[in-house]
């Protein structure tokens, strides 16, 4: 398989919706080609988004959607690890380490006005 | 009716207490209608009311804004004005007050989208507008002034109107009114032609003129006008535009740009623009002409550097790399409308009135040195396949010089033999410049369509002599450097031009093919098939179609195909290599496409050629299938296998095949039981034509030909045939076609006479004829055959009893067979064949047959049979229009599903199962189809599922999960169960090998994943 592991990552991403604004996450540069690393035959796979100010407090649930989406796109071999870009948010520890552990992951997807609000993003668009 | 005076009665009530502008819409209109009908009709009895009329009315129509109203509005306006210029008597100041009114209309700015209810489009406004406008000279001081001062508006539509309302106005108004504007005018013109964002630059490879600009609204329209002031200013408004400065201006700056490439765009829109206006002039009268060529031709000149006084010399001096292009193009552009002058003028003037004017002398003296610096700029270009200015000109400059009338000689005869074969000799040996080579084809395309138009005799004889000869030689040259597919290319442009032109290049085609086909066949020269059979597709595909459309093709086929026969009937041994095939396919085509075209007439007499040849074939000679022996028996006694035909008559055999299946219905068939015998024969030899001819013959053949043979008797004897004995049709007695088990086993029996068997089942069945019963009756009867023997899995290598598997492979045929029946074929029984087609036939077969198999299959208990019913049933079902499916969707999904779990286990039915996915999905989407479907939904999901992951083909994959994706629509009820299910198989379908099924997976792992996303945990 000799195609841009990188570009297929994006597609499934790019159109998830901003929790705020009525635009996609590509649109708003929250995600770029760039931040996408792929690695097929560890299957393994890097995503790090930029949130558009310093203390959104949207970060966690914008990195809650790209691991939603990328749980039900991708294979279940892959591993992925969601990050915040280095520098980009005020807590910028804490929420990595939030998006990365299973458990809380797991129980933030058992209450339903999150599950809600993710759903809402990753409504498909037909733009 | 009613009388003046009532009519006068009824307008002095209407102006005295009707406040039209206060009612509504329809009221208004219903008004506006009453007003409009009393202009029409009372003229005289309104005159009366002398200004009471004028203002009422325009009380009543002051500030209308409905477009309805309006277009009543404008129609009154424009009565009225006219009824008030008319009388002229008591209100010469109406025309004021009433064009107050109009005014603020202009120009319509009309942005009412969707024309549901209003059917009033903003062009008929606009056009209403304008009648009011134009409808009095008296309107003159008010409208001129208005339209100058819009056209210097910057708003290109309205632009655009200002100067269609002034091309009409000024008609309307006479040159005395207008006189005194024409300074403001071609100022304001000149202002739109020069300075607007004038004609943007095209990309596209077909330019629309010599500078690759397409024209704009703005152009065309101040162009239309100029063309009006012209004509009607004469030489006033000529002496204005030659006089011009800027105009003047530029054409002495001509010289200081000579190469195309390093022009400005700037330039090339002025360049452009000059151009124009001065074709214009040239095109309104002679006397323009003239005069705009004794001004400015002689600058043109200078600049090309012709010469009148050495007319001969063929190399130019000139000819640097740097001829001026501006002058080249203003020259060829002159050209132009001196030509467009000559046509529109031709029937009203006498020749010799034109030919004395000066500019036709000046025109006449230069011709020849034009002529040669075109030649040059021709031989100079280089190898480039993209858009060149010059050759441009060149090409277009020798067309347009050619292509002068007649009756006007300013081109000589030597002159115009010396285009056509410069022209000529691009097309035979320039092939590799390829703009060029367009080009020129397409100016020998007009100068054909030209001679032919004006019956010009003498040119026809140069055109005949120089182009057509070489041209057409084109067909049979050797010259293998050109392409053939550009040879046919100006053969065939050139060709439709003209019938007699066209006649030629046929006579010349078969010739050719005639002398390679014998060629082919002696020494089956390998190069020399490749190249007849692209000439052979060329034949049936442009030529025969063109003389279809323009008359003529009866006479042209009937020659074709009879000499195609007298080839092989001549021809009496063939050797073919690798390319036989390929050339046997082409003239198999070309035949038929042939003797479809022809009269019933002709199609006999090509027939009767073809059996006169085939009786020539080996195969006839050897064996005396005439005496109707046994040959079958004698031929499996002596042990043959059928070793296929030989070549030869495998073409006899092909062509007479191909005769018989274009046939029309109405042709009468000499000496049919012969003809059913060959036929049969050759069938059994596995030679499909055959098998679709007889198919041909039982679908189209009248019930009753004659007294001694009928359409009942035909079939019976086909059935009754030799071949078809071991399977036994339709034996009386015998339940619908049972098969002689014993019989079969044993029988050296090929499959090709099943298949032979379906092109006649698929004859009747379009025919709708009842004996196909027994056609179906025995295929159904031999794939239910033989239950118990062939307990074991086809194709498993453990076959051992080379018998036991021919029986298999005959089962495989019959169920074959009904994709045969059912599917379209473009090879025969089609429209274009003459066959006889009963409308919705699929549909009644698919009902008829439906039963059926259901019954069949639940009666069968072996896996092999139920293997072969199951194919039969899968092309029944994927050959049916869905609507006949989706009605019995109910009985059809489950077999449909069980056909997805027997025959996805073997590779080779892969086919099968994409088109029965794709008769899934057509299920799928209709409502009752959906219906069925959720009933059955956890069957079904249970086979999608597992075709998910079907390894042989990606697209049956990918339509798999597609069908998965829309069931999630289904009601959630039935579907639900199946979620863990569906989602686990789509994960793994993530994986996959292939982009697209990955893509598709996604998709439907989110449609599921959404049907209840509480829970992460798929």
């Amino acid at each position: 398989m000799k195609f841009n592991h990188s570009l297929t990552f994006l597609h499934h991403i790019r159109d998830i919706k901003d929790p705020e604004h009525p635009y996609s996450l590509e649109e708003l540069k929250v995600i770029t080609e760039d931040a996408v690393e792929v690695d097929d035959e560890r299957s393994y796979a890097r995503v790090t988004f930029t949130p558009t100010v310093e203390h959104c407090s949207m970060a966690t649930v914008i990195g809650l959607c790209l691991r939603v989406k990328l749980m039900r796109s991708l294979p279940s071999r892959y591993k992925v690890d969601i990050r915040v870009a280095p520098g980009t948010h005020a807590t910028e520890a804490a929420v990595n380490k939030q998006l990365n552990d299973k458990e809380r992951v797991a129980a933030a997807l058992e209450n339903p006005n999150l599950v809600d609000m993710v759903d809402e993003c990753l409504a498909p668009s037909y733009a | 009716m009613i009388n003046k005076s009532q009519a006068k009665a009824v307008a002095e009530s209407y102006l005295q207490h009707l406040q039209v502008q206060s009612l509504g819409q329809q009221d208004r209109k219903l008004c506006l209608q009453i007003l409009e009908c009393l202009l029409d009709r009372y003229r005289d009895a309104l005159l009366s009311l002398g200004d009471d009329l004028v203002y009422g009315i325009c009380e009543a129509i002051d500030g209308e804004k409905d477009p309805q109203c309006l277009m009543l509005i404008f129609h009154i306006v424009e009565l009225l004005a006219q009824l008030l210029s008319e009388a002229s008597g008591p209100s010469t100041n109406f025309a004021g007050d009433l064009f107050d009114v109009l005014e603020c209309y202009f120009p319509i700015h009309f942005t009412h989208s969707k024309s549901d209810d209003v059917d009033v489009k903003k062009g008929e406004l606009s056009r209403a507008l304008m009648l009011a406008f134009a409808s009095t000279p008296l309107f003159e001081p008010s409208v001129i002034p208005l339209l100058l001062d819009k056209l210097s508006s910057s708003l290109p539509s309205a632009k655009v109107e200002s100067l269609k309302y002034l091309s009409y106005c000024t008609l309307k108004y006479g040159a005395d009114r207008m006189e005194k504007y024409t300074e403001s005018l071609w100022s304001a013109l000149k202002d739109a032609i020069f300075t607007c964002p004038l004609s943007t630059v095209s990309v596209d490879s077909d330019p629309v003129d010599g500078l690759g600009f397409h024209e704009s609204e703005i152009m065309t329209q101040a162009l239309e006008l100029l063309q009006v002031l012209v004509r009607q200013h004469n030489a006033s408004f000529l002496s204005l535009i030659l006089g011009d400065g800027d105009i003047s201006s530029f054409l002495n700056s001509l010289f200081q740009f000579n190469d195309f490439n390093s022009l400005s765009t700037q330039y090339k829109q002025r360049l452009h623009a000059v151009g124009h206006v001065l074709s214009v002039c040239i095109k309104a009268s002679g006397s323009s002409c003239n005069k705009v060529f004794e001004s400015f031709f002689p600058q043109l000149v200078d600049a090309l550097r012709l010469s009148v006084e050495d007319p001969h010399k063929t190399v130019h001096p000139a000819l640097d790399a740097n001829l001026n292009f501006g002058a080249l193009y203003l020259c060829v552009e002159l050209l132009a409308a001196c030509r467009q002058l000559v046509v529109s003028s031709d029937k009203g003037t006498s020749a010799p009135d034109i030919s004395r004017d000066s500019w036709c002398q000046i025109l006449h003296s230069f011709c020849t040195s034009l002529c040669n610096v075109f030649f040059c700029l021709i031989r100079a270009s280089s190898i480039e396949s993209t858009w060149n200015a010059y050759v441009y000109a060149a090409v277009k400059g020798l067309e347009i010089l050619a292509t002068f009338p007649g009756s006007f000689m300013s081109v000589s005869k030597l002159v115009f033999e010396n285009i056509l074969l410069t022209l000529t000799s691009v097309i035979v040996s320039d092939f590799n410049k390829k703009f060029l080579w367009k080009a020129a084809l397409k100016a020998l395309v007009e100068i054909s369509l030209f001679v032919n138009k004006y019956h010009e005799d003498e040119k026809a004889a140069s055109f005949n002599n120089i182009v057509r000869q070489k041209i057409v030689s084109l067909i049979s040259s050797d010259d293998l450097n050109m392409p053939q597919s550009l040879k046919l290319e100006a053969i065939f442009d050139i060709g439709m031009t003209g019938k007699s032109f066209m006649h030629s290049v046929v006579s010349e085609l078969e010739k050719t093919i005639s002398a390679s086909l014998s060629e082919i066949f002696v020494h089956g020269d390998q190069q020399l098939a490749g190249l007849t059979a692209g000439l052979l597709e060329c034949y049936s595909s442009k030529v025969l179609p063109w003389f279809h459309f323009n008359g003529g093709t009866d006479e042209v086929s009937l020659n074709f195909a009879v000499n195609i026969f007298a080839k092989m009937e001549s021809s009496t041994s063939l050797s073919l290599g690798a390319k036989g095939k390929e050339l046997l396919g082409a003239t198999i085509a070309a035949v038929k496409q042939a003797v479809t075209g022809c009269s019933v007439e002709s199609q006999e007499k090509v027939l009767q050629k073809a059996i006169a040849v085939m009786q020539t074939s080996s195969f006839f000679l050897s064996k005396d299938l005439i005496l109707g022996t046994d040959l079958f028996n004698k031929k499996t006694q002596l042990g043959q296998i059928s070793e296929g035909l030989s070549s030869r008559d495998e073409w006899i055999t092909s062509l007479f095949a191909s005769v018989v299946i274009a046939l029309r219905p109405q042709a009468q068939i000499p000496n049919i039981r012969l003809l059913l015998q060959l036929l049969s024969m050759t069938l059994l030899e596995g030679h499909i034509p055959s098998a679709q001819a007889l198919g041909s013959l039982v679908n189209k053949l009248p019930l009753n030909m004659s007294e001694d043979c009928s359409l009942e008797e035909v079939i019976d004897t086909l059935f009754k045939n030799v071949m078809w004995r071991n399977i036994s049709i339709g034996k009386e007695g015998n339940d619908g076609g049972a098969v002689d088990m014993g019989n079969l086993s044993l029988s050296s029996l090929n499959s090709h006479a099943v298949v032979g068997l379906a092109w006649i089942g698929k004859g009747l069945l379009m025919r709708g004829h009842e004996k196909l019963k027994d056609v179906t009756m025995t295929f159904l009867s031999l794939l239910v055959a033989n239950g118990d023997q062939g307990n074991s899995l086809p194709f498993n290598g453990q076959m051992k009893d080379p018998a036991e598997h021919r029986v298999l492979c005959l089962r495989k045929s019959a169920a074959d067979a009904f994709h045969i029946l059912m599917s379209d074929s473009d090879a025969c029984l089609s429209r274009n064949y003459h066959a006889i087609i009963r409308p919705l036939y699929k549909q009644r077969f698919f009902n008829i047959m439906m039963p059926m198999f259901l019954s069949a299959i639940v009666k069968c208990d072996s896996s092999t049979t139920r293997c072969f019913l199951y194919q039969a049933f899968a092309h029944l079902v994927s050959e049916t229009p869905l609507a006949a499916v989706v009605g019995d969707a109910k009985k059809v999904l489950p077999v449909l599903t069980d056909c997805f779990l027997l025959l996805s286990k073997d590779i080779s039915h892969k086919d099968i199962i994409y088109s029965l996915l794709m008769v899934l999905s057509g299920i799928l989407t209709d409502k009752t189809g959906q219906e069925a479907i959720a009933e059955n939904a956890p069957m079904v999901i249970r086979r999608l599922i597992e075709l998910t992951s079907y390894s042989y083909l990606m697209a049956i994959r990918e339509t798999a999960i597609q069908c998965l994706g829309a069931m999630s629509e289904l009601p959630h009820v039935r579907i639900y169960p199946m979620r863990t299910q569906v989602l686990q198989a789509v994960t793994k379908a993530l994986d996959d090998p292939k982009r697209v099924v990955r893509l598709e997976a996604v998709k439907c792992r989110l449609a599921w994943a959404s049907i209840a996303s509480r829970s992460i945990h798929f």
